[in-house]
């Protein structure tokens, strides 16, 4: 997987870690997430994403809950070496 | 530039105190911020104790805690600000904690964070840094950062931020005398503070100074202008309309033209912010490998998982109430014949020469009405403690998570779910737990549906006559019931959010925190808190009413038979023919809008038993048929909410409107089905009900 593809956050598996490209949406939403910790350049790890319904990231030591609409508008680039260990 | 105004307007605020000390004022103020899940409110109740008030911010309907505590010859008065992330205006506890600060200015404030996410705790430091005022730092749960590996060095951390730190385990007690006396030092001005704010980033520098310049002398007081620049740059709604007031056309036209081209500025704000964050940390924080796997991850594995995790719900929600009802009603049934019928008949012993009416009030009206309410006392706190253990430990945030596809049906997310689970309990508080709902549609459709939760008063009518009624199957009925009640209530969410929100999609962002160790005393706190509001409620709406019911039953006469309420009762009963019910019934329902359980009481006094409700169920059960008795709990279950929620109702959306279109969307609800399910009983049933038939 090449750092520079961009996909959204919702098709990023469970266990996988991406940076934060881009943030689409209202002013208040993309407020609302920089706060939580989303800002471009910040590494996310996916904790669970069951495909439908709410999904699970940890980013910056902190576990947020995501809706699938939310999620489909964050962008990141999967990072290269997958699930580290 | 930031440090520069800081520092000025600290220096004011040592010499405003130093005034207060000679003037032998011993007062200071202490504003307690935070983010959500960091034990703020644990820190608040460790200090406070019992010496605090709960009241709502002026006009707003966010609870506010001003709690106080001496402490070396201050009397230090505690201002509990809401838990925010942020002190930008996207929420309304976001505006009250800033305003707090800024128009107030407190001597202090100490700020907690939680050590184990301190990287996105610090956030609200760095943004507090920027408003004039002292900052102390609890650094609280310690341990549960050392648990998952990481190592904090306090001393680096403060030196850094130029601001003290104080290293804390809320929940243990630890660090929170540490806490004063650092408040007090830097009150008396032995603790010098260098803060350092953090910058915006260096794309966005130039930006910001322009935007300095532009407003410069026009920023109003109390506000600091540098603040007021960076929070213009942020796309902050309230500050933006502030100062498009405040400034000449032309100069807010530059402003304006200016904030367009960097629309995405929040970005590089934030982003500032984050990295001035990760300075911090880079000196202070050990961390441990990544990949560690934590006592939350594994909990998580199960609490989170869409089926697994749906399942262990219904098992905690199945127990919660089993726990509820299998101690709490004994004790209910204890309180309502050793407290609440062994106190009437006292009353009547004792009161034998005074007047009749004088005997029925104060036995049938005040014990019977008010104090039968109270007996349900032990079940309510039993369950507001289940509520708030499961709260504290970490897991009503996974519940929501579970429950948000289901609550996505109705337009909501799994936010609501929390306050309609604890309408189980009461309706009450329910609608007022719905003020954790960001969104103000959410929050309205929440609480429009609060009320078809059963809360434990209509269960108890519930168990009170099934038995009678269907016998084995009574268990049945009542499942029944409650599914009825849950599926009014699925459908009608889906409706309404089509109807009146035309199916609007609101943002579903909630943290998960850490599972931790619950606090008794929090906890304790909590359901002291419910339970007084429910006490005084008791005391003073639910007496008065009590009463008037009380009256409206036996004048103009003192017969019941012949009362103002027999005489509605028999208004409405062509009505009540519709559902199979007499005019005794439809009675009992009017009665129950004072408090769903009067529901009982009414019947009793209607159908002769007297007050002694044994034997009730028996002798209804061979004068009603079931069908009737069904459609009449299928009224009661879906029944205009009791008046303490309708009371709260309008308290909480600060309007008639919405709280009338409630109490005719239930009346309008629970009438229809009381038709249908009797009508359609009476057919299936048309053998039986021949022989139960009076």
């Amino acid at each position: 997987m090449g750092g520079s593809k961009t996909i959204a956050l919702n098709g990023l598996p469970a266990g996988q870690r991406g940076i934060v490209r881009e943030l689409q949406g209202g002013h208040r939403f993309i407020s609302r997430l920089a706060v939580l910790g989303f800002t471009p350049g910040t590494e996310v790890l996916m904790v669970r994403n069951p495909g439908r319904g709410p999904l699970i990231v940890q980013v910056r030591d902190t576990r947020i809950a995501l809706g699938l609409g939310e999620a489909r508008r964050i962008f990141v680039s999967p990072s290269a070496d997958g699930n580290r260990e | 530039m930031h440090c520069h105004a800081t520092t000025t307007d600290l220096s004011l605020t040592e010499q405003k105190t130093a005034e207060h000390l000679a003037e032998g004022q011993r007062v200071i103020t202490v504003a307690l911020a935070g983010q959500p899940n960091v034990g703020k409110s644990t820190i608040f109740n460790m200090l406070t104790g019992l010496n605090q008030h709960v009241g709502n911010w002026p006009g707003k309907t966010i609870e506010q805690k001003v709690g106080t505590y001496h402490h070396n010859g201050f009397l230090v008065r505690i201002v509990d600000l809401p838990g925010t992330y942020s002190l930008t205006a996207n929420s309304p506890e976001e505006r009250i904690a800033r305003d707090f600060i800024i128009r107030e200015r407190p001597d202090v404030v100490v700020a907690i964070v939680d050590a184990a996410s301190l990287e996105r705790n610090l956030y609200l430091v760095a943004e507090l840094l920027c408003l004039p005022v002292p900052v102390v730092v609890g650094l609280n749960m310690v341990d549960v950062a050392e648990m998952q590996g990481m190592r904090i060095e306090p001393h680096v951390l403060q030196a850094a931020l130029g601001l003290p730190v104080v290293p804390m385990v809320a929940s243990k007690n630890q660090g929170l005398r540490e806490l004063m006396e650092t408040v007090d030092a830097v009150v008396r001005g032995q603790i010098p503070l260098h803060p350092c704010p953090p910058e915006i980033r260096a794309d966005h520098r130039e930006v910001l100074d322009e935007l300095g310049r532009l407003i410069h002398g026009y920023v109003p007081e109390p506000y600091p202008e540098t603040w007021v620049a960076l929070k213009l740059l942020e796309g902050d709604s309230e500050i933006t309309e502030m100062m498009r007031r405040q400034l000449p056309p032309d100069r807010w036209d530059q402003v304006d033209r200016l904030l367009r081209q960097h629309e995405d500025a929040i970005l590089a704000v934030a982003g500032g912010r984050y990295d001035w964050i990760a300075r911090m940390i880079r000196a202070a924080v050990t961390r441990p490998r990544a990949g560690q796997i934590t006592l939350t991850d594994r909990l998580d594995q199960v609490a989170t998982h869409p089926l697994w995790g749906f399942l262990l719900l219904l098992v905690i929600m199945g127990a919660a109430f089993w726990l509820t009802y299998t101690i709490g009603t004994p004790i209910q049934d204890w309180l309502d014949v050793h407290v609440v019928q062994a106190g009437a008949a006292v009353v009547r012993a004792r009161l034998q020469r005074a007047p009749v009416w004088l005997v029925g009030l104060l036995a049938d009206g005040v014990l019977g009405g008010a104090g039968t309410v109270l007996t349900f006392l032990p079940i309510l706190i039993l369950f507001f403690a289940l509520f708030g253990l499961l709260e504290d430990v970490g897991y009503m945030a996974r519940a929501a998570y579970v429950m948000d596809r289901f609550m996505h049906l109705m337009g909501l997310h799994g936010k609501s779910f929390l306050p309609l689970f604890l309408g189980f309990g009461c309706n009450v508080p329910a609608v007022m737990g719905a003020r954790i709902i960001e969104d103000r549609r959410a929050r309205l459709l929440t609480i429009q549906l609060a009320p078809l939760v059963p809360c434990t008063a209509r269960m108890a009518v519930v168990v009170f006559l099934t038995p009678a009624f269907f016998g084995r199957q009574a268990a049945l009925v009542a499942w029944g019931l409650v599914a009825i009640n849950l599926a009014v209530l699925a459908v009608g969410g889906v409706l309404l959010n089509r109807i009146l929100f035309k199916g609007v999609h609101t943002a579903f962002i909630m943290e998960l925190p850490l599972y931790h160790i619950p606090n008794a005393r929090t906890i304790g706190l909590q359901v002291w808190q419910h339970t007084t509001a429910f006490l005084r409620k008791a005391g003073s709406i639910i007496l008065i009413i009590s009463v008037i019911v009380w009256a409206l039953s036996v004048l103009p006469t003192g017969e019941l038979e012949t009362s103002v309420l027999a005489w509605v009762g028999r208004g409405l009963a062509p009505l009540g023919r519709l559902m199979g019910m007499d005019w005794r019934m439809v009675v009992a329902l009017l009665a129950s809008f004072v408090a769903k359980e009067n529901a009982i009481a009414a019947l009793g006094v209607l159908y002769g038993t007297g007050r002694e409700a044994v034997g009730l169920a028996e002798t209804m059960a061979a004068t009603v048929p079931a069908s009737s008795a069904l459609a009449f709990l299928v009224v009661e279950m879906l029944f205009i909410p009791c008046m303490a929620t309708v009371a709260t109702i309008r308290q909480e959306t600060q309007s008639w409107r919405w709280t009338l279109l409630n109490i005719l969307l239930l009346l309008f609800v629970s009438l229809a089905a009381g038709i249908v399910i009797y009508q359609v009983v009476k057919v299936v049933l048309s053998p039986q009900s021949l022989v139960l038939g009076p």
